[in-house]
């Protein structure tokens, strides 16, 4: 307990001391750390070919030494597309996990820490948001965000083409643009959407934490509620904390692909993981290498960072430095 | 430990081998059941209320109209409710004589006046029938449906005595036989209908099972929404001793990929629609079981020719020109035929091909209308619903940006907003389709006319339509047709709408299942299909 | 106690109350009516609809009415998309075969869940831990769209253990491959919130004294470690309850279940308003009633918040 109020620093050199003693984080992190790299770095370069040129003379292929994971009906470079749309799906992952989270721990740690009538409050509402027709939410926010962000990402082309007539220049950068414009929303879309679960867990430990000796000593010592709450509290929450944000990262990276689906996101015929899986299934008769080259990242990922994640947990729960 | 497991498997193989019994289909050929993929669940089984095709499968089984559907040709006319049809020199009055003796499911006989009934019924402007425009051919129809005449006496359907039904149109319909197999053609039984409320009652119980009664082969024995529905032989039908089969039950197999799993597992004799990605491995490894029958759909590209650029028929002609349509039915559209015009195999009615893959035309036409080699082509986005079509956009856009050097974005959109943007001209270029209700042109090309509701392109021209307007009042056939070829070619030189392929039926379908032959329409008369239910020799 | 659940139950209300408000507005604003089908229904006979179903009337009318016959008569009213078909005979068709695949697979996903968690923690940083949790995620990232065609192709179609299409309750073997199914992911999730849960209270100092005091570890699991350890899987059942059994759209699609899913799905694709309240204050009236139950047994969990209640 003592640990808690000691300096950062000796606590994270501390933590990571731990995290490098759990081999199975370690390898997650370096796994995690290499696919997250090739994923930024690999459609620079020319090593991969275009995702969405298509050459219907060798439609379906196999993989083989020219196409690795082979090609789609249409004659599209799945080795390429895989790595394209990693970049999108980790982009997808990390922001929209970081907006739900953040709002999630806030809410629910507001929400355990209050009274019990702010406390009804607060969680009456997240019933209401539980009980909403999600796909009309979706429908709706397309539709809205849509004009928002054609009109947006119009500025933003006029902006950096104002000096040029030529049609390639101003479709090129209309090609760079448009999609990470269009994707913010999204983004937010999700995030805004999923916290809901994390809120009910972070304040079912906060209420059982907020009970205990230590923080009643806080108490009396006369510190704020703010320090108590965000100090000494959530601290002792982060194992759910992390175990539930791996487990956020697979739904919403699927979540991802329904709603591009749906027209809302991401553009055909841009690819994501979620995407390619998705379309990957249909096909699992037929082109099985469709489904399984972006399941195998999809779920190498996912396993690295849930393993990564269990060593964080670990190192960071301020009790079991004492073991 | 490893005996253990040596016993555990034991027990499990025998277990598993027990549950080897026969497959639903085997079951069923016992009975005589046929298990069919429909497709999806009816909305209702109101023949008045409904549009769908999935609907008229059932409804064909519970009913039976004045002409029936011959099992091996389209143009075949049996007699099923009216025994012989007659008309008048310039086609606009038809008689029918009505089978005498035939009964309704509840022994009830099928009289002239329940034919009356239905057309009144279907026409009331209370009822708001949503397909009503089936029923415009006959006179005053239209005039009646909007309020317009009060007296339904006045509209041209008479019966005359119990037995002969007399229908005046108001134009020349020599194809009328034909319309009359369509659903909304069928009787109902009055005294049923009004038992459960008035003629214009919209939401009544009369056709829940129990209450409902047809003159079809078949009377509905249950239905549970999503899960099935099934119909037994209607011991009152008049044909009921050729009736080979004991029941039909539908599925509602929305996913096609579902569906073509069950009828390989033996859960059913005949699928809806094969995926178009199975169709080279079921041609691979189940021949025996894939049809491929021609069918009355189209599919095309809907331009929306209100939007600068796409207002050129130049700019359309070479959109069109430059779409390699073989490439895409080998690719996305496995089964499928490539479209050279609008109109699929109708029988006597052949159009002219006008469209084909012509780059250096298309890429000239592109330069004379000034967008020389896609220069200056404004930014547009092709519109798809949420269901199959995601590669074929794919695919044309690809084809687009290649060709003719223009990138079309693609916009997805969920089902609700896609119809929607269509309806309102909310759009610049759609993939969109047509399925044919007869074979006549008149159900591909009346729709291109002003204010149809199923235009949906902003285009109109009086030429194209003086052309239909010559036809509809030509008593002669074989002139009428020459007139629709005009018209259609005519439509196809401005291009609104861009064809690309013609639509197939792609099924599997048991070989035990008898007298199924292609047909155009796909209305396969439940009544004379037959369940082998020996084992065919190999 | 009774008092707090009367009290919580009549949240409740007002929970569903504003439910129905923001469903009717937001429904409202959809850019596609009722009446807008794939072949165009001509626009005087969808005027007529709109009249004989008061959709021309004010909107207070039309807000006031649904909510006076549900209230009133339990009558949910009819489907425009089923052309008239009762909005109550569409529900008692499809819940009580959506609670039933809810109710299995929660119950699969606790038994599966709850004990690899536990053990998982127990045996921290072990091959088995690794294991267990590997599966887990495997049955995230696994979704049920991928998951199922491939049980069903090989459970169903090349072993012939189960039909691969179908839903009859009498028949034990229709249940199998959409409960198992539909049960992993929530497995999944119940696993690694469990292990958390457990691993959180065995790092507390009650534990590292009864252990100093050289009582065995499996005893000090069950009898201190288990309560606290599921609070986490706790708060997350009460809500998962709610989504399991107001139907899942991909396990109905997949195995062709006549759920509550594919109506939900639908009737919002054709603005099917009244089928839309129908689900919408059924699926509120679970998720209200899912977590009191899970509040209830998150208060029983943690010893130090039953005396607060």
């Amino acid at each position: 307990m003592s640990l808690v109020i000691q300096k950062g620093t000796s606590l994270r050199a501390d933590a990571m001391q731990r995290l490098k003693k759990n081999h199975a984080a370690v390898l997650g992190m370096y796994l995690l750390l290499l696919i997250v790299l090739a994923a930024v770095i690999l459609p620079f370069t020319p090593l991969l070919a275009d995702p969405n040129a298509q050459d219907l003379l060798v439609k379906n292929t196999q993989p083989n030494q020219q196409y690795w994971f082979g090609t789609d009906h249409l004659g599209r470079d799945i080795f390429s597309r895989v790595f394209y749309g990693g970049r999108i799906s980790i982009a997808v992952a990390v922001l929209t996990t970081l907006v739900a989270v953040s709002i999630g721990v806030i809410y629910g740690a507001v929400a355990g820490y209050a009274s019990n009538k702010v406390d009804a409050l607060m969680m009456r509402c997240v019933d209401i948001l539980y009980g909403m027709p999600f796909l009309v939410v979706v429908i709706l926010l397309g539709k809205v965000l849509e004009n928002m962000t054609a009109a947006w990402a119009a500025d933003l082309v006029d902006l950096f083409t104002a000096d040029t007539d030529s049609d390639d220049k101003i479709n090129a950068v209309r090609t760079a643009i448009e999609p990470l414009v269009t994707m913010v929303p999204l983004f937010l879309a999700i995030g805004a959407l999923s916290w809901l679960t994390i809120s009910r867990i972070v304040r079912a430990q906060v209420q059982s934490i907020k009970k205990l000796e230590y923080i009643e000593a806080a108490r009396s010592l006369g510190l704020s509620h703010f320090t108590i709450l965000f100090r000494h509290i959530l601290p002792n929450c982060i194992g759910p904390i992390i175990v539930y944000t791996t487990l956020t990262i697979p739904g919403v990276m699927l979540f991802e692909a329904v709603l591009s689906f749906l027209g809302l996101g991401l553009k055909p015929p841009n690819s994501s993981w979620g995407v390619l899986i998705k379309e990957g299934a249909d096909m699992m008769l037929t082109n099985p290498w469709l489904l399984f080259f972006p399941s195998l990242f999809f779920s190498l990922t996912l396993l690295s960072l849930n393993f990564l994640g269990d060593g964080l947990r670990d190192a960071l729960d301020p009790k079991s430095s004492k073991d | 430990m490893t005996r253990i497991s040596l016993y555990l498997i034991s027990i499990l193989t025998l277990f598993f081998t027990a549950c080897q019994k026969e497959t639903q289909v085997e079951k069923a050929n016992r009975e005589k059941i046929l298990l069919v993929g429909n497709g999806g669940d009816p909305k209702s089984l109101d023949l008045h209320l409904v549009t769908g095709v999935i609907e008229s499968k059932v409804i064909g089984s519970l009913f039976e109209g004045l002409v029936g559907d011959h099992p091996q040709s389209d143009t075949e006319m049996p007699s099923a409710a009216a025994v012989s049809w007659e008309h008048n020199a310039d086609y606009t009055e038809w008689v029918f004589q009505l089978r005498q003796g035939a009964k309704w499911s509840d022994g009830e006989l099928v009289t002239a006046h329940d034919f009356v009934f239905a057309y009144n019924r279907m026409l009331h402007p209370e009822l708001a029938a949503p397909y009503v425009e089936m029923l415009y051919f006959i006179k005053n129809a239209e005039a009646y449906n909007k309020g317009e005449i009060i007296d339904f006496a006045k509209v041209g359907v008479k019966a005359e005595g119990d037995y002969t039904l007399r229908i005046q149109l108001k134009e020349p319909v020599p194809y009328l036989p034909g319309v009359t197999r369509h659903y909304t053609w069928f009787p109902v039984p009055k005294h049923i209908v009004l038992q459960h409320g008035k003629i214009s009652d919209r939401f009544t119980e009369w056709t829940d099972v129990g209450n409902i009664v047809g003159n079809g082969a078949f009377v509905l024995q249950s239905w549970k929404m999503n899960d099935h529905v099934a119909v037994k032989k209607n011991p009152h039908y008049w044909d009921v001793e050729n009736v080979k089969l004991n029941g039909v039950r539908f599925f509602p197999t929305e996913n096609t990929y579902t569906e073509t799993r069950a009828f390989l597992a033996g859960q059913l004799h005949v699928t809806y629609q094969l995926p178009p990605d199975l169709v080279p491995k079921m041609e691979k490894e189940y021949p025996q079981f894939l049809r491929k029958d021609p069918y009355v759909g189209s599919r095309f590209v809907r331009v929306n020719v209100t939007r600068p650029a796409l207002n050129d028929p130049r700019v359309r002609m070479a959109l069109s020109l430059s779409l390699d349509r073989k490439s895409l039915c080998d690719t996305v559209l496995q089964g499928f035929a490539p479209a050279d015009t609008l109109s699929p195999d109708l029988g006597a009615y052949q159009p002219e091909s006008v469209v084909a893959y012509d780059l250096e035309k298309a890429r000239a036409l592109l330069a004379e209308a000034g967008y020389p080699n896609g220069k200056g082509f404004p930014r547009y986005s092709i519109l798809i619903g949420s269901g199959g079509t995601r590669s074929t956009s794919e695919a044309i856009q690809a084809m687009w940006k290649k060709n003719l050097n223009i990138l079309f974005d693609i916009h997805a959109m969920d089902y609700g907003s896609y119809i929607s943007a269509q309806q309102k001209l909310d759009f610049d270029v759609t993939l969109a389709g047509w399925i044919g209700d007869y074979l006549d042109p008149t159900t591909f090309l009346l729709m291109w006319t002003e204010g149809n509701g199923n235009n949906n392109t902003g285009w109109h021209s009086d030429d194209f339509e003086k052309l239909l307007d010559d036809a509809a009042h030509s008593a002669d056939p074989a002139e009428r047709l020459k007139l629709f070829v005009q018209a259609e070619k005519l439509l196809m030189e401005e291009q609104p709408i861009i064809p690309f392929a013609w639509q197939a039926k792609t099924y599997l379908l048991q070989p035990q299942v008898k007298n199924w032959q292609p047909l155009l329409l796909d209305n396969h008369p439940w009544s004379a299909v037959e369940l082998n239910s020996e084992k065919e020799a190999p | 106690m009774i008092g707090k659940l009367i009290n919580r139950l009549l949240q409740g209300i007002v929970v569903l109350f504003v439910l129905y408000t923001l469903t009717f507005f937001l429904i409202r604003a959809l850019p596609y009516g009722p009446f807008q089908t794939e072949k165009a229904i001509p626009a005087h006979v969808i005027e007529k609809l709109k009249t004989q179903l008061g959709l021309d009337q004010p909107l207070h009318v039309q807000y006031i009415r649904p909510l006076k016959n549900i209230l009133l008569e339990g009558n949910l009213g009819v489907s425009t998309r089923l052309e008239g078909r009762p909005v109550n005979e569409i529900m008692a068709q499809a819940f009580p075969v959506s609670i039933h695949l809810g109710i299995m697979s929660m119950i699969l996903a606790i038994l599966i869940g709850l004990p690899a968690g536990v053990i998982s923690a127990y045996k921290k940083n072990s091959m088995i831990d690794y294991l267990l949790m590997a599966t887990a995620m495997i049955g995230l990232c696994l979704p049920s769209f991928v998951i199922g065609p491939i049980l069903a192709e090989y459970l169903g179609r090349s072993k012939q253990m189960f039909p691969v299409m179908g839903w009859d309750v009498r028949q034990v073997s229709t249940w199998g491959l959409p409960v198992f199914t539909l049960s992993l992911g929530y497995a999944a999730y119940l696993a690694r919130l469990t292990r958390s849960g457990v691993l959180d209270v065995l790092s507390q100092d009650f534990v590292r004294t009864a252990r100093a005091k050289g009582v065995s570890t499996v005893k000090i699991l069950v009898k201190h470690c288990l309560r606290g350890g599921l609070i986490p899987s706790a708060a997350y059942i009460g809500p998962a309850f709610a989504g399991i059994i107001s139907g899942s759209l991909v396990i109905e699609a997949v195995f062709q279940v006549p759920g509550l899913g594919r109506h939900f799905i639908k009737a919002i694709e054709t603005n099917d308003a009244n089928v839309i309240f129908g689900i919408v204050l059924l699926y509120g009236a679970l998720v209200t009633l899912g977590n009191i139950a899970s509040d209830f047994l998150i208060a029983w969990l943690n010893p130090r918040s039953r005396a607060q209640s």
